[in-house]
């Protein structure tokens, strides 16, 4: 993430069209493209939790919405701050894809609230999933979204099978944050499982067993 | 120096962006952390509250 981050500030060459202003696109492309991900994963894993009834499936699930939804949260942001020079405005309701993607937040933070509902976590599991699922079909909305309807948001510019659209020099730093970052999305995820694990299993002999010899 | 951090203008609507990821971030991973210390904290009271229940249990079976 440093490295591309560096690469992105110092080394990319300035946009002929945009100026230093497009060097947002190494922050706003990965935590985008992340937020997606992240709600790929959440669907995924909250559908097999439900159909197989997978306990660490729902683990995974509520350990990924927390950090997909602070991503999205940053998509949403430095797009805004990319959008006032450019565009002229922080925020276009008549945009598809800007509204989409904060449908997108809105499905993480429905997604965890929808659970405090419930004091069974059983329930909170598959009720939660229900509405995980169901959101996904917003994922390829928010993708073609510029396809559809062009309206202010760009198109594409490196998912693209024949060329990607972009200097290399501008490329590989972004390739680079976006590998960075989702390694630590992976990190911060694996991390949040493992307390979720925890503390769902907190009165298991093993976990007991490895909390306290941890200890010695 | 000042060339780079002005950003051709737009140091105000770089700089934010990346000041508010990098606190997103920051935050990202105290909070992950702080929750797994905290579900280690608790599952290590249990599992030390129940190894001691247990003791006395033992020795009266004896």
């Amino acid at each position: 993430m440093l490295v591309g981050t560096y690469g992105g500030l110092v080394l990319a060459p300035p946009d002929y069209l945009q100026g230093e202003a497009f060097r947002i696109i190494y922050v706003h492309v990965p935590t985008a493209y992340i937020g997606m991900l992240a709600y790929v994963v959440l669907a995924s894993v909250a559908g097999i939790g439900f159909v197989w009834r997978i306990k660490l499936a729902h683990a995974v699930a509520v350990s990924v919405a927390p950090v997909g939804a602070s991503f999205t949260l940053l998509a949403l942001v430095t797009g805004a701050v990319w959008g006032k020079p450019m565009w002229g405005t922080y925020w276009e309701w008549g945009d598809a894809r800007l509204v989409f993607e904060l449908l997108l937040l809105f499905l993480f933070i429905g997604y965890m609230v929808l659970r405090l509902a419930f004091d069974d976590r059983d329930k909170a599991d598959r009720v939660s999933a229900i509405l995980a699922v169901v959101g996904v079909i917003n994922v390829p909305i928010i993708h073609y979204s510029v396809e559809w309807w062009s309206t202010l948001h760009q198109g594409p510019t490196i998912a693209q099978f024949d060329s990607p659209s972009i200097d290399t020099a501008m490329l590989i730093p972004l390739l680079i944050n976006i590998v960075g970052f989702t390694a630590f999305f992976a990190w911060l995820v694996l991390t949040r499982l493992q307390g979720e694990v925890l503390e769902r299993e907190k009165a298991t002999r093993w976990v007991q067993q490895l909390v306290v010899e941890d200890l010695k | 120096m000042i060339e780079f951090l002005s950003m051709g203008g737009y140091a105000a609507y770089v700089w934010t962006a990346y000041g508010i990821t990098l606190v997103v971030l920051v935050l990202n991973i105290w909070l992950a952390r702080r929750r797994h210390a905290h579900m280690l904290a608790t599952a290590r009271k249990m599992a030390i509250s129940k190894s001691n229940d247990r003791r006395p249990v033992v020795r009266t079976n004896r």
